[in-house]
């Protein structure tokens, strides 16, 4: 989706602001949309590269516009939706008008399990035997595509060469696991040039390395 | 844009005022209405929230990942084994889970300076670092990391000469970066537990380096 959450390389925003002693949290609501959320995606009722598409579609002015927490506020009450968790109705009342289905109340996150889910994690590796289409060391170029759905290629990326630093092994896709499937495949770092990517402007040493699936690349002549 | 990121980020009279006198504003009135819904319908459990916050405002923060590197500092085969498998070295020290699945650590040298964003989201490494501060999560950061990462540098006061390699490192899969900081100068004598001490969240982001000893100057 070519989104204004899709940012690297925009010019406009200013300088870096680094905030002294900053707290974790700014607001108690901001408390409140991290756990929500997070509590609420332990029911598995989504997963990450949904969560992450459900805040790309916030309406781009008005994602421009949000801080973090509204934009993770926009897309859990949008999964709540999206998901059958709640009723529009219920999300405009405030009040529910059903309980839980029985068979999710025992995924609802308790207490006692915080601690073991925080230090557990998920694994997006997979361990299947998927076939690497590259190796470290060899040219590539990334694919020059405009999916209209969740893509975690950046567009200052597309149509550049780099090379193959190294090959992390077999990952969920995060296009394919956005929109419900797993198609696991091989996932690289990828050195870019920074006058590849920005031009003769850029710093000749300088590099951006990004994780770059299989089905982003294409082999290249050597760069 | 009349105003940057910074300061929109940090008033919250902005936009979202207290409409018709109410004492919140309208963002934390749509937070109580969905937690109420929540709560009331069993989705959440109450307690679990306040631990979850908890565990991000005093348990997992950026010492974690300071014990990291001052432990790679000091013993040489930790710090290969950071190398070759960060995810299984930083979990001997007690740190793993959510955001830090996999991890991956970049080494600053005289000659090469690491950089981690995340253009796409705010993708951060949470076992080591802690939640992301503002400045990391803003459109300014995200947007000008991999175009002009020097600039970004000189916001925070570092200037790098021609002579150093900037490797900036975009997150946009589920590996997570956390850079490891070259040692100061004049440590030498210093326990890992002084060590830690010197190390910043932001020097293990990237956009510093690790603070110079007491007494001591870089």
């Amino acid at each position: 989706m070519n989104g204004v959450h899709d940012m690297g390389g925009m010019h406009g925003f200013g300088a870096v602001q680094p905030e002294r002693d900053e707290p974790v949290f700014h607001h108690d609501w901001e408390k409140k949309v991290f756990a929500l959320r997070f509590a609420c995606g332990a029911l598995g009722k989504w997963n990450i590269d949904m969560a992450r598409h459900a805040n790309e579609r916030m309406p781009p002015a008005e994602y421009l516009a949000a801080t973090y927490y509204e934009r993770w506020l926009n897309g859990l009450e949008r999964l709540l939706l999206e998901r059958g968790v709640v009723t529009r109705r219920e999300l405009e009342a405030g009040r529910s008008d059903a309980p839980l289905p029985a068979e999710d109340r025992a995924r609802v996150l308790r207490t006692g399990a915080v601690d073991g889910v925080l230090a557990a994690g998920r694994n997006y590796r997979v361990d299947e035997d998927v076939a690497a289409r590259f190796a470290a060391g060899m040219a590539v170029i990334a694919r020059n595509a405009h999916p209209a759905g969740a893509t975690r290629l950046p567009r200052y990326a597309r149509g550049r060469r780099g090379v193959v630093e190294r090959d992390h092994g077999v990952f969920i896709f995060a296009d394919a696991s956005a929109a419900g499937g797993r198609k696991p495949q091989h996932l690289y770092s990828v050195r870019f040039r920074a006058r590849e990517l920005w031009g003769e402007a850029a710093s000749p040493s300088d590099a951006v390395y990004l994780d770059l699936w299989d089905d982003y690349l294409d082999p290249a002549e050597a760069v | 844009m009349s105003h940057s990121d910074h300061d929109h980020e940090h008033d919250p009279e902005h936009d979202h005022g207290h409409p018709g006198g109410s004492r919140f504003s309208e963002v934390e009135l749509r937070v109580k209405a969905l937690e109420s819904l929540l709560v009331d319908k069993g989705v959440v459990d109450p307690a679990a929230l306040d631990r979850l916050v908890d565990s991000y405002e005093h348990r997992i923060g950026p010492r974690n990942g300071a014990r990291v590197v001052a432990r790679a500092w000091t013993d040489p085969a930790y710090r290969q084994r950071l190398q070759r498998d960060a995810t299984g070295a930083i979990a001997e020290l007690g740190y793993s889970g959510a955001q830090g699945e996999h991890m991956v650590v970049v080494e600053n040298t005289p000659s090469v300076h690491n950089l981690v964003v995340c253009t796409l989201c705010s993708c951060y490494p949470w076992p080591v670092l802690g939640l992301p501060p503002v400045w990391y999560k803003s459109n300014a950061y995200r947007s000008r990391a991999v175009i002009d990462p020097r600039g970004v540098l000189r916001d925070f006061g570092l200037e790098l000469g021609d002579e150093v390699e900037v490797r900036v490192w975009d997150s946009t899969a589920e590996i997570r970066y956390l850079v490891l900081p070259e040692r100061p100068a004049g440590t030498e004598d210093l326990s890992e537990a002084q060590l830690a001490e010197l190390v910043t969240r932001d020097s293990m982001v990237g956009v510093a380096k690790a603070s110079p000893p007491p007494g001591g100057k870089q």
